[in-house]
C-alpha cells in the first residue's frame, strides 16, 4: 500500500498578528522549544521591540510506564491499574487493552484452528463484561421471565457469546412458566445442550469435531425448516442465530455493538474451525457488513483488522499513529520482540526497531521531573545505544538539590560512568564555592577526585583561618580520612586541623611533633611557616618542656631558613617591622626552650 | 487508509483540561490551547500535537537575535539589537523570571551562549561592535538575592576582530575553557583561559583565516578519543570564486595547529547557520547546514595514522536535503539526542525534521508565525502536527 507522503499541517503561534519581522527564531530546551519573532536579515537597530518568547511543548499522554520484561500476564493487570489511575483516559486505555489482548491471542498464543475461535470468544467476552451484570440482574429479579431485558440477556449474552449453559439456565425460567410451550423450550434446550464445543485438550481431532458440528448444524437447520419454533418469535430468532443466518445475527447489531463481536459470533455459528490464515476474509467482510457503506472505519478498527490479517508490522504502525504516546507501541513491540515474533515476521531490524522505539520513549520520559528515573531502567535494557543515550542525558538533569544530585550520582556510579560522576561533582563543587559553602565545596571536590579544585578550596580554608583565627566545617576536616591525600594542600589542611585538635585536647607533645613534621616533611607551604612557628609559641612557653633538644634545633633551623629567603619587595616597612618582631620573639622563646630542654635531658631521673 | 479519530481522540479534552489548570496559576502570562478539528483532507493524524505552554514577555526594546538555554535548561539568556542581554531563571512552578538585564555592547548583540556549568555561571556574547565579551555571574548582596536579582560582571573583552563578530561558541568542555569567535573579516579565533578560576585572562591560541566572510561556527561535540577536535565554519560570502561555503578544520596533535580537513564544495550558496549533531557513539559525524535549503551531511572519517601531520580525510555523503522552506534557511539546531533537527526560514516557519529507523528524513512538524489563515484549514487556530517517529520509523520497512 502506498504511503501517503503528506507534509504536516502547520501550527500557528497565535498572537503574532503583528508578525512584522517575518522570521521565527528558536532554541531547543529540555522537552520543549522556545520560539520567538526575529529577523535574520536586518542589521542594526529598529524602533519596535519583539515582545514575546513562546515555549512550545508536545502534548503527550504519558501513561505510567511499566518496566519491560515483565511477564505477560502482569501487563494485563498493570494495564488495569493504569486504567484506574487515569480515568479520563479510559477510552484510550480500553482500546489499548482490546488491541493488546487480541495481539496476545493471535500472535503470542498463536492458537491453531479449533482453539482459535475459543480464544476469540474469550477475548470478546472479556470486553463485554456488562453482560454478566445484566444477566445477574435478570436472574435475581422477582420474575425473571417477565423482565424486560430477559430476551436480550438470553440472546446477547449468552447465545451470541456462545455461553450455552448459562443460556439454558436462563431459558429454564421461561420454560417453567408456560407449560403449553414447554416442549418447544425443551427442544431448544436440547439444541443448546448438544452444541459441540471444541476441546483442545481432548482426544477429539479437529476433523471429528467438524463432523459432529455439521451434524448439529443440520439439526438446527431442520428445526428451522420445520418451523419448530414458529410459535415463539424469540426462539425462532435464536434458532436462526444457531444456524448462522448472517442477516439475523446482523440484526442483533445493538447487542453486538461492535463488528468484531459480530465477526466472532458469525464464526461461532458458521465456521468454528476457522484457521488463522482465513481469519482476515471474515474480518474484512464482517466489518463491511456491520458498519455499512456510509460509516468509515475508525483507527481502532483499522488496527484490529491489521491484527486479524496477522500483519504485525501494520499493527505497530497503526498503533503508533493513532495512539498519542509511545508507551503502548514500545511495550507491544518489546513484548513481541521477546517472543521472537518480530524476526519471524521478517522485519530484519527486529530487535533494533524495538530498541529504537524504546530509546524514543525513554528520552521523552527524561524531561519529566520525576519519571526520569524510570527512563534510566529503559536505557539499561537497550544493549546497543542505551548507555550512550543515558550518559548524554543524565548530565542534563537539573541538580536542584543535593539530594537529587546524590541520586543522580548513585545512578552514574552504579554504572561506572566515571566522567559523568566527575562532571556532576564538579558542578556541585563550583556552585558551593560560589555561595561560599567551603565545606560542601570541599566534599564535592573530593568526590569528584578533583585535586586542583581541592587545593583551591583548601587554600580558601587556610585563608579564612588566617583571617578569622578559626576553622569552619570542623566535622568535615576532622573526618577526611584517606581523602586527605587527594592533594598536598588538602593533606596539609587536614593535618593542620589535627594539630589544633591535639592542642585543644592538651596532648602537647603529640601536637608538637605533628607541627614540626609539617615543616620538615615540607607538607606545609612556605608561606604558612611563619604562622606555624607562631603556633609553636604557646608550646614553647609552657612551664613544662615540650619540644626536645633536637626538635628545638629543627625549629630554629626552620626559622633561619625562612629568614634567609629573599625578602619580598612588596612588603611595607610596617609589615617588615612586624615580621622582625615576631622573629625576635621566636628566637627568644626557642633559646629559652633549648636551655630548659638541655637541662631536662641532661638530668638523671632519680 | 483510515481517517481521523474523533471518538478515539481524548487528547483534545485532555489537553484542554490540563491547560485550564495552568491558566489558573499564571495570571500574567498568556497560555494558548490548540484543539484539533477533524481536518477534511486525508492528511496524517494528529499525533504529537503541540501547544504553546506559556509566553514570556521578553521586554527587549528591539529585535531578539538569539535565545540560549543553559546546560540544564533552567536558565535562559536573550540578546537583542537593543544592545542588552537579559538572563531568565525558571522557577519551581515553571515560571520564568528575569534576574538580570544589562547593557552589554555598543551595537546589536548577535549571539549569546553559556559555558558548561563546570566552569561556573559564565556567558559569552558577540556583537556588531566588533567585540566578544565574557561575563560571569557573581553572588550578590543579600538584599539583591531577596529581590531575586543577580549581577553579571564583564571579565574580558576580546577586541581582535576588525569587523562585526558574527558568532561565538564555547568549545566542548573536555578541551578546557575555550572560546571561539568568527567575524565578517573571515577570521576564526580560538581563545583559551588557562586558569579556569581566572576568567579575566584569555590568550589567543589560534587564528584561522578562512578567506571568506564567516557567519557561523560549530564544534563537533564528540569527546571520543578517536576524534580530534573539529570545527565547522560557514560563510555567507557572496564571493563565487571560492565555491565551498562550509569549511571544516581539525586540530592536529603533531603540528599543534588547526588545519583545513574538508571543504563542502556542494554548498555553494550563502550559509547562515551550521550545527554538528550530538555524537551518540557513532563513528561518523553529522552536520546540518542552513543555506538556501536545509542540508544534512554525513562525514565518515577515513583511516589515518595518528602520527601523521596531515588532517583526516572524510567521505562526505548527503543524508538529506529539504527545500520545504522554499526560501533561505536561517537557523538549524539539533535537540539533545540528535533525533530532531529544527530549522527556521524566510517563510516565517520553524520546521522539525526527524529520521526514521531507516535514516529516511521527514518533516514532523511546522510552527508558523503568520497569524493569517492557512487555506484549506477549517479554522484559524487549528493546529495539528504530523506523526513523529513510528509512522516515519516504519516507512522504510513497509515496502508496500
Amino acid at each position: 500500500m502506498e504511503e501517503v507522503d503528506v507534509e504536516p499541517s502547520p501550527m500557528v503561534i497565535a498572537d503574532l498578528n503583528s508578525f512584522i519581522y517575518r522570521h521565527l527564531g528558536f532554541e531547543w530546551g529540555p522537552g520543549d522549544l522556545l520560539v520567538y519573532e526575529t529577523n535574520y536579515k536586518l542589521q542594526g537597530p529598529r524602533t519596535a521591540g519583539s515582545p514575546l518568547v513562546h515555549v512550545v511543548r508536545k502534548d503527550e499522554d504519558i501513561c505510567s510506564p511499566i518496566l519491560l520484561l515483565v511477564p505477560d500476564s502482569n501487563y494485563r493487570s498493570v494495564i488495569r491499574a493504569c486504567m484506574e489511575e487515569l480515568q479520563h483516559n479510559v477510552s484510550i486505555l480500553l482500546a489499548i487493552e482490546l488491541i493488546w489482548n487480541l495481539c496476545e491471542v493471535l500472535f503470542i498464543d498463536a492458537a491453531p484452528a479449533g482453539s482459535l475461535l475459543l480464544h476469540l470468544l474469550d477475548w470478546v467476552r472479556l470486553h463485554k463484561s456488562d453482560v454478566d451484570a445484566r444477566a445477574r440482574e435478570v436472574l435475581q429479579s422477582e420474575s425473571p421471565a417477565q423482565h424486560q431485558s430477559y430476551w436480550d440477556v438470553v440472546r446477547r449474552t449468552l447465545i451470541l457469546q456462545g455461553r450455552m449453559d448459562e443460556a439454558r439456565q436462563v431459558l429454564s425460567k421461561q420454560a417453567s412458566l408456560r407449560a403449553e410451550s414447554s416442549s418447544v423450550f425443551k427442544r431448544m434446550d436440547v439444541l443448546l445442550q448438544t452444541m459441540p464445543i471444541f476441546n483442545p485438550t481432548g482426544t477429539q481431532t479437529l476433523t471429528e469435531f467438524d463432523v459432529k458440528w455439521r451434524h448439529w448444524h443440520e439439526e438446527c437447520d431442520r428445526c428451522l425448516q420445520d418451523n419448530t419454533f414458529a410459535s415463539n418469535r424469540h426462539l425462532e430468532t435464536i434458532v436462526k442465530i444457531l444456524v448462522g443466518d448472517e442477516d439475523t445475527i446482523l440484526e442483533q447489531k445493538e447487542l453486538l455493538s461492535t463488528w468484531y463481536h459480530f465477526l466472532v459470533t458469525r464464526l461461532l455459528f458458521t465456521h468454528p474451525t476457522i484457521k488463522p490464515p482465513d481469519l482476515h476474509y471474515y474480518a474484512q467482510s464482517s466489518m463491511n457488513m456491520f458498519l455499512g457503506p456510509r460509516a468509515p472505519p475508525e483507527p481502532l478498527d483499522i488496527i484490529l483488522l491489521s491484527a486479524f490479517e496477522f500483519d504485525l508490522h501494520q499493527v505497530i504502525k497503526d498503533c503508533s499513529i493513532a495512539l498519542n504516546n509511545w508507551w503502548f507501541v514500545a511495550h507491544l513491540t518489546d513484548l513481541l520482540d521477546h517472543c521472537k515474533l518480530l524476526q519471524s515476521h521478517n522485519l530484519h531490524f527486529g530487535s533494533n526497531l524495538r530498541e529504537f522505539l524504546v530509546l524514543e520513549y525513554a528520552s521523552g520520559l527524561f524531561t519529566h521531573h520525576s519519571l526520569w528515573q524510570l527512563a534510566v531502567d529503559y536505557f539499561d535494557h537497550c544493549p546497543e545505544f542505551g548507555r550512550v543515550y543515558l550518559e548524554l542525558q543524565i548530565e542534563r538533569i537539573p541538580l536542584d538539590t543535593e539530594r537529587k544530585a546524590i541520586k543522580v550520582l548513585r545512578i552514574c556510579e552504579d554504572r561506572q560512568m566515571s566522567e559523568q560522576v566527575r562532571s556532576i561533582c564538579k558542578i556541585m563543587a563550583k556552585r558551593a564555592l560560589r555561595n561560599n559553602r567551603l565545606g560542601s565545596a570541599l566534599s564535592w571536590s573530593i568526590r569528584a577526585k578533583d585535586a586542583a579544585f581541592a587545593t583551591l578550596i583548601s587554600e580558601r580554608f587556610l585563608q579564612d583561618y588566617c583571617n578569622k583565627g578559626s576553622f569552619t566545617d570542623l566535622d568535615l576536616l576532622d573526618n577526611l580520612g584517606p581523602a586527605m591525600l587527594l592533594s598536598d594542600r588538602l593533606t596539609f589542611l587536614g593535618k593542620y586541623r589535627e594539630f589544633h585538635r591535639l592542642y585543644g585536647e592538651n596532648r602537647f607533645s603529640e601536637a608538637a611533633k605533628l607541627l614540626l613534621s609539617l615543616m620538615t616533611a615540607k607538607i606545609a607551604p612556605r608561606g604558612l611557616w611563619m604562622t606555624l612557628l607562631t603556633d609553636a609559641l604557646p608550646l614553647l612557653e609552657q612551664k613544662e618542656v615540650i619540644f626536645s633538644v633536637d626538635q628545638t634545633y629543627e625549629l630554629m633551623s626552620c626559622l633561619e631558613e625562612l629568614n634567609s629567603g629573599t625578602k619580598d619587595s612588596n612588603t611595607t616597612d610596617q609589615e617588615e617591622d612586624i615580621e622582625s618582631t615576631k622573629t625576635e620573639l621566636l628566637r627568644l622563646a626557642l633559646a629559652r626552650n633549648l636551655a630548659m630542654a638541655i637541662v631536662k635531658e641532661g638530668t638523671i631521673e632519680t | 487508509m483510515g481517517h481521523m479519530l474523533s471518538k478515539f481522540n481524548v487528547i483534545g479534552p485532555l489537553a484542554a483540561s490540563r491547560l485550564k489548570k495552568k491558566k489558573k496559576k499564571s495570571r500574567e502570562v498568556h497560555t494558548f490551547v490548540f484543539t484539533s478539528r477533524v481536518p477534511l483532507s486525508r492528511s496524517v493524524d494528529d499525533k504529537n500535537r503541540m501547544f504553546v505552554a506559556r509566553s514570556i514577555a521578553a521586554d527587549h526594546k528591539d529585535l531578539i537575535h538569539d535565545v540560549s538555554y543553559d546546560f540544564h535548561g533552567r536558565r535562559m539568556a536573550t540578546c537583542s539589537s537593543d544592545q542588552s542581554i537579559k538572563v531568565w531563571d525558571k522557577g519551581g512552578n515553571g515560571e520564568w523570571t528575569c534576574t538580570a538585564s544589562w547593557k552589554t555592547h555598543s551595537g546589536s548583540v548577535w549571539r549569546v551562549t553559556w559555558a558548561h556549568p563546570e566552569f561556573g555561571q559564565v556567558l559569552a556574547s558577540c556583537s556588531f561592535d566588533r567585540t566578544a565579551i565574557v561575563w560571569e555571574e557573581i553572588v550578590g548582596e543579600s538584599n539583591d538575592k531577596q529581590r531575586g536579582q543577580s549581577h553579571w560582571i564583564k571579565r574580558t573583552t576580546l577586541v581582535d576582530s576588525r569587523t562585526s563578530v558574527t558568532d561565538v561558541k564555547f568549545a566542548p568542555k573536555h578541551m578546557g575553557l575555550m572560546l571561539t569567535t568568527c567575524s565578517a573579516d573571515g577570521v576564526v579565533r580560538i581563545y583559551e583561559a588557562p586558569d579556569v578560576m581566572n576568567l579575566s585572562q584569555w590568550s589567543l591560541q589560534h587564528e584561522i583565516s578562512s578567506k571568506l566572510s564567516c557567519s557561523c561556527i560549530s564544534w563537533n561535540p564528540s569527546s571520543s578519543r578517536a576524534h580530534a577536535p573539529m570545527i565547522a565554519v560557514g560563510s555567507d560570502d557572496s564571493n563565487v570564486t571560492y565555491g565551498g561555503k562550509v569549511q571544516i578544520y581539525e586540530y592536529n596533535e603533531v603540528t599543534r595547529k588547526y588545519a583545513k580537513a574538508e571543504t563542502l564544495m556542494t554548498v555553494a550558496d550563502a550559509v547562515h547557520d551550521i550545527a554538528f549533531a550530538p555524537n551518540l557513539g557513532r563513528s561518523f559525524h553529522v552536520l546540518a547546514i542552513a543555506t538556501k535549503d536545509v542540508r544534512i551531511f554525513k562525514l565518515v572519517p577515513l583511516q589515518k595514522d595518528s602520527s601523521s601531520s596531515a588532517p583526516t580525510k572524510f567521505e562526505v555523503q548527503v543524508l538529506a536535503q529539504f527545500d520545504s522552506h522554499n526560501s533561505q534557511v536561517w537557523r538549524v539546531s539539533w535537540n539533545i539526542t540528535s533525533t530532531l533537527l529544527a530549522s527556521s526560514g524566510d517563510d516565517g516557519c520553524v520546521r522539525l525534521w526527524k529520521a526514521n529507523y531507516m535514516d529516511n528524513w521527514k518533516c514532523t512538524g511546522i510552527l508558523k508565525g503568520d497569524g493569517s489563515q492557512v487555506s484549506g484549514q477549517p479554522g484559524a487556530l487549528s493546529g495539528v502536527l504530523g506523526s513523529a517517529t513510528a509512522q516515519s520509523a516504519l516507512n522504510g520497512a513497509t515496502g508496500r
